[in-house]
């Protein structure tokens, strides 16, 4: 199965790979493009980082968990297509050389196609853009300098090159793979998914990869069955019903961000720690459900939203409140073949509050994720729904707490009756992320928190202005 | 003039286009072999038996090697020759690398690694500073003890005492690039290796011991690392060595590079350290006797673990004149990773030490932190005046001394005649409004419930000189071709500093050629022999002087050569703006050099350095270890929230003594890195071990350096504008590891915000995770 995409300007055919092999070992090993570096081989650490273009727009992306089959289609920019086809620097990289943004220089080319992206979107977040690229000299201050005088620069022209090419030009693939290499699946509708995995419920789904990836680079697992949903355009979908608003499974963080700050800013920001900009442009809202675990940061937040989710097997669709998706630690309620669709927000006044505990702000996985809307009608609660992630085996919600506000008036006497009622819903474990006491305790700040903020008060160490 | 210029890192387009080579990034030969090692899954213990038939029947293997395949010797170690390669049945932590898989690529090599049925006889593990205390299991025969005066009477006779402890956690290096080296057999039995090394001397040193040949057989060439920090100062050995003895075994070029997690899980860290301190004070918080016992980790293996100890120990007084003093160190062995070398070499730790116990007494007797660390201050230096004309040196053989009635010692003994910590203090307390913003944050705290300020400003006084003198040289190489373009070659290493550049600076000037007309090589065991690590910022110091001294016997033949020519006094030959003036003539460069090689000038010279007036007992703990020390201050304002312990830094100032820099671009770039590094040792980077000896902190996703929102959000930072009074090139001073102590501002300004929460003292420990800063603010509270 070929694999067709634009690679620097140039077309490219890639035949006879295994279908796990990452765009940066065939970068640096097949193509001899060694620019793009191996730091961590995770999609923590940035060095890999490269441009992918499709039909909507440029993004930086971790070529360390990034599949070739994923790339089918989209146009793909190392650090060595950033400079001019004469060899022009870019502005971002004449920036970083004179405002010293390179120390050792191995995380540079990750940062360099990091910035040219933002530049490319005209995005001028720089610590949010950059949040995604760890450099260990410089402590980033030169680096944010070299952004900061660059963002006036115009773009150059090749750095437009990308954007007329995507997958209607190419010819599609087979929807199963052939030859000496593991088959693998490229459905191109929801409902070749459908079937596709009803009859090969042993299959093991790609959406972003920023999970599966890391099977492959780190845990070195054979995939031998494997489907990738990346052109199953349908998947991407977010459409506003009248049951409120219906999240494709594919649809990636950084759309979900843009869905919610209007919606929900307190999970658009969540959202933002969540994961770094290359992350959140490969992560999908479907596969941080799927997965189960119990420290995803998305389903605390739609546990509270009230959020249904929609799951499908073959023609036969279900759904169901997502709390009830998440059985036990590692064990959902999906049927073999069955695979999540979609996940529906109910449209409300925004009352979430979502609290995210790490060791750092800015891609962490948390200790403890909190969300919390608890309507107050004339002083008395008249609805709480809590949820933590990082608490129990599962996202879950905090039966006592909820219970111990409910009909009472919402006050700090009662925020601290529900928090000390945690105890009753909760026995956290502790690990190198957080002791089980610390969990406990800040889970109940998040309570008191919720409060605090419902007062007025500034709660937050990031709203404060030096 | 090219030297004091801000100029960018020689590399730096290299770096923004990725053109820039590491050693993964070398073309190889065809048939090249990739390596990885088998790991222990235990802490402790001895190998019963090794069933490798899977590892060689996996895909792509081409051998499998254990310490019996080992032609020569088994051991990687820089010191004392305890660390096998490769376990010889006794295995010492969770980790240690059993067997050694060569295969046609690294997937394969890593995958067929994972299958090695290893059976074992565990053994109770020695993880914790506990443990091994309780089986004395430690370096050396017992503690090390130094003491000046009597500090037991000198402490019972105080007006005020204090004890307490404070622990500190080690740190991951966290190099972008990873361990790697790549070995090329040659003929006659030669083998050339690449690596990312600190120390290309020791690697070859360790693979002429493995390969059984003398060092003239190995040439090592490094070019650059993608980061080093003293984590590749020694930690490079195995992979080097094992790829030469695969490479001599095969016959093929062999590479190894250590993937994250393994690399994590292999190799030595920052010591951590338990620091316990006994203090007796004055009303006005002046010192009159500590004591400390200092107890680390040193892991498995001794590597560098005993002088990391003993400049913990040196650091024990930071910048504070201490009447009396003990310090006890305990090195001791444990069943994890081997500490090693990482910037600041212990000085961190031993400094976190004394400035917990400025904090405490602060604490203790109300007053102002800063107050009391002034109090403390070593007595400022002498005046000397500078500049054209005034003549006078200090430092060197002729110096004149101070006035022996202002010059306070060291705990160690050592003269402390350069203290410009007051200065610099002053200055920076004024440019930072430390005095306002004190007051300002009392009234903001009084304000909030909930969110608490803290600010701290501290100083660091870092000595520079390796402590084992004789470490103290370097030799350097330069061409000067026909054409007038300088080859320029020397022992350090580039890791990122901007050594090759400031060191092409000297070059470019003792020529007066601008810096393009300099051509910086990688370093190259068979260009300079005999080096010493790159290591103990002493980069520049050693090797600027040994490549101005080669430039200088250039210059000197030429100016002869060329004064004979054209009938001129030699003395008068001037080397300006890429000319050569001889009298009443002026030709360019080029042409002199031209001119020279037609006269049979020998245009190619060795330059060599070794750091004068270093005397050092360290048993004793007498003497001088340091040639000068290099200071500074930073001011950190801090925010908490007292009810998850989450925090950010929303200012820093600094004001550093680099001496008279030698690229002030370069050298600000040294202290804004070091300080976010120091800062991330000191709060987000915690590494954590389980009750098995596992670190469950081995890649990113859990072991959290700081990320670009994690710098200060205002970074105001400025070079103190003086000369070195020692005689250095060109009068600068070292900077790579001073910096990096500036981030305990951050941690002192934690522990003011939390103990505004109650009357208790916050004792913090480190690093200061969210999790122990709220701990800290619930025993305040508490009043504990």
């Amino acid at each position: 199965m070929t694999i067709t995409f634009l690679l620097n300007g140039e077309s490219v055919e890639v035949d006879g790979v295994g279908p796990t092999t990452t765009l940066l070992d065939w970068l640096r090993e097949t193509r001899g493009l060694t620019g793009t570096k191996e730091g961590c081989n995770e999609g923590d650490c940035g060095a890999c980082t490269v441009m992918v273009t499709d039909g909507e727009r440029a993004r930086a992306l971790n070529a360390c968990i990034l599949f070739l089959p994923q790339l089918h289609g989209k146009a793909v920019r190392t650090v060595e297509g950033v400079s001019g086809p004469d060899g022009q620097l870019h502005p971002v990289q004449e920036a970083m050389v004179d405002n010293h943004g390179s120390q050792c220089g191995f995380c540079t080319p990750g940062f360099v196609v990091s910035m040219a992206t933002a530049h490319l979107n005209r995005q001028t977040d720089h610590d949010d853009q950059l949040a995604g690229n760890l450099c260990r000299c410089t402590g980033y201050a030169p680096i944010v300098r070299a952004a900061e005088s660059a963002s006036a620069a115009p773009v150059p022209d090749w750095m437009h090159a990308d954007q007329g090419f995507f997958l209607a030009q190419i010819p599609r693939g087979e929807a199963e793979g052939r030859g000496a290499e593991p088959p693998y699946a490229q459905p191109d509708s929801t409902d070749a998914l459908a079937a596709w995995y009803a009859d090969n419920p042993d299959a093991t789904l790609v959406a972003g990869a920023t999970d599966v990836g890391l099977w492959v680079t780190k845990q070195l697992r054979d995939l031998p069955k494997i489907a990738f949903l990346n052109r199953c355009e349908d998947l991407k979908q977010i459409e506003e019903t009248a049951a409120g608003l219906r999240i494709g499974a594919m649809v990636t963080m950084d759309r979900v961000l843009d869905a919610m700050r209007p919606r929900h800013p307190a999970y658009a920001e969540m959202i933002r720690r969540y994961g770094s900009a290359q992350v959140r442009a490969a992560a999908t809202i479907g596969g941080n459900i799927a997965n189960g675990s119990p420290i995803g940061d998305n389903p605390p937040a739609l546990i509270a939203l009230g959020a249904t989710l929609h799951l499908r097997h073959g023609d036969t669709r279900r759904e169901m409140p997502i709390g009830d998706f998440f059985i036990d630690y590692g064990k959902q309620d999906r049927a073999p073949g069955e695979f999540v669709e979609a996940v529906t927000i109910p449209a409300q006044p925004d009352r979430l509050r979502v609290y995210k505990l790490s060791k750092r702000f800015d891609q962490d996985i948390s200790a403890v994720c909190g969300a919390l809307r608890i309507t107050v009608e004339d002083g008395t609660v008249t609805d709480a729904r809590i949820a933590f992630g990082g608490m129990a085996g599962i996202p879950k919600r905090a039966a006592a707490a909820e219970k111990a506000l409910l009909g009472q008036s919402w006050s700090e006497d009662s925020a601290r009756r529900a928090a000390a009622a945690l105890d009753e819903d909760f026995t956290p474990l502790s690990d190198m992320r957080a002791s089980a006491n610390y969990r406990m305790e800040t889970a109940r700040s998040m309570i008191l928190r919720a409060w605090h903020e419902d007062q007025g008060l500034p709660i937050s160490v990031l709203e404060v202005a030096p | 003039m090219s030297v004091t210029q801000a100029i960018p890192h020689d590399a730096a387009t290299g770096h923004v286009t990725g053109r820039a080579r590491y050693v993964d990034d070398i073309p190889v030969p065809a048939g090249t072999l990739h390596l990885a090692f088998g790991l222990s899954d235990i802490a402790a213990g001895r190998v019963i038996s090794m069933e490798l038939s899977a590892v060689r029947d996996a895909p792509g293997v081409v051998a499998v090697l254990t310490a019996d395949d080992l032609p020569f010797a088994n051991d990687a170690s820089p010191s004392v020759h305890d660390e096998p390669l490769l376990s010889d049945g006794n295995i010492h932590y969770l980790g240690q690398p059993l067997f050694l898989v060569v295969a046609d690529s690294h997937l394969n090599a890593r995958k067929a690694a994972r299958l090695g049925r290893i059976e074992t006889e565990d053994q109770d593990a020695i993880l914790t500073i506990e443990d091994a205390m309780a089986a004395d299991s430690r370096f050396e025969e017992g503690p090390r003890v130094w003491e000046k005066g009597d500090t037991a009477e000198a402490i019972a006779a105080a007006p005020h005492r204090l004890s307490g402890q404070i622990e500190m956690g080690g740190q991951e290096h966290f190099y972008l690039e990873g361990q790697a080296a790549l070995a090329l057999p040659g003929e006659a039995g030669d083998m050339l290796v690449h690596s990312s090394t600190q120390h290309p001397t020791e690697i070859q040193h360790k693979v002429a011991e493995a390969l059984g040949v003398p060092m003239h057989a190995v040439r090592v060439e490094v070019r650059r690392m993608g980061g080093g920090f003293g984590g590749k100062e020694s930690q490079g050995s195995a992979l080097a060595i094992a790829c030469a003895v695969a490479a001599r075994a095969t016959g093929r070029p062999c590479k190894m590079r250590y993937d994250r997690d393994d690399d994590m899980v292999i190799t030595g860290k920052r010591h951590d350290f338990r620091i316990a301190y006994k203090v007796g004070y004055n009303d006005e918080g002046r010192i009159l006797g500590v004591d400390f016992v200092q107890y680390t980790r040193c892991g498995w293996a001794q590597d560098l673990s005993l002088p990391v100890a003993d400049r913990a120990m040196l650091h024990a007084d930071n910048a504070y004149h201490l009447p009396a003093a003990r310090i006890e160190s305990h090195r001791l062995k444990t069943n994890t990773q081997s500490a090693t070398a990482f910037r600041g070499f212990g000085g961190p730790q031993g400094m976190l030490g004394i400035e917990r116990v400025m904090d405490a007494i602060a604490h203790d007797l109300g007053r102002d932190p800063l107050a009391v660390r002034r109090a403390n201050y070593y007595a400022a230096a002498q005046a000397v005046a500078t500049g054209p004309g005034t003549g006078q040196r200090y430092g060197g053989t002729h110096s004149p001394k101070p006035a022996a009635s202002t010059v306070q010692t060291t705990s160690y003994g050592m003269e402390v005649t350069d203290f410009i910590l007051h200065e610099i203090t002053g200055a920076l307390s004024q440019s930072a409004g430390y005095d306002l913003r004190r007051a300002a944050i009392a009234d903001w705290n009084a304000a909030n419930p909930l969110l608490k300020k803290g600010i701290a400003l501290t100083p660091v006084k870092f000595g520079i000189s390796f402590t084992l003198t004789h470490l103290n040289q370097a030799g350097a190489l330069v061409h000067v071709y026909q054409d007038g373009s300088v080859h320029l070659n020397h022992g350090g290493t580039e890791m990122g500093q901007g050594l090759f550049r400031k060191v092409s600076q000297v070059a470019a000037d003792r020529f007066g050629l601008p810096v393009e007309s300099i051509r910086i090589t990688a370093t190259d065991t068979d260009k300079v022999p005999n080096t010493s690590a790159t290591a103990a910022s002493s980069g520049s110091d050693l090797n600027g002087m040994a490549v101005m001294a080669a430039c200088d016997t250039i210059r000197d033949r030429m100016a002869d050569a060329l004064a004979t020519l054209y009938q001129a006094d030699a003395a008068a030959v001037r080397f300006a703006d890429g000319m050569v003036q001889i009298g009443a003539e002026t030709v360019p460069f080029a042409r002199a050099a031209k001119l020279c090689y037609e006269n049979r000038v020998s245009l190619s010279a060795t330059g060599f350095y070794k750091t004068p007036d270093l005397s050092w007992d360290r048993i004793k703990g007498h003497g001088r270890p340091f040639f000068y020390f290099a200071y500074g201050a930073a001011c950190s304002e801090v925010v908490v929230d007292t009810l998850t312990g989450e925090y950010r830094i929303l200012r820093t100032d600094i004001l550093h003594d680099a001496g008279r820099s030698l690229n002030p671009a370069i050298d600000m770039g040294q202290i804004e890195g070091g300080f976010v590094q120091g800062a991330g040792w000191l709060t987000t980077e915690e590494l954590v071990w389980d009750e098995s000896g596992r670190l469950r902190t081995h890649a990113p996703s859990t072991y959290k350096i700081p990320a670009c929102s994690d710098r200060p959000d205002v970074f105001n930072v400025a070079l103190w504008d003086g000369e070195n009074r020692a005689e250095t090139i060109y009068r600068s001073k070292a900077v790579g590891e001073p910096p990096f102590m500036l981030g305990m501002s951050v941690f002192f300004a934690l522990s003011d915000a939390i103990a505004s929460c109650g009357r208790g003292y916050p004792a913090l420990d480190a690093p200061a995770t969210p999790e122990r800063v709220l701990m800290a603010i619930r025993q305040v509270q508490n009043g504990v």
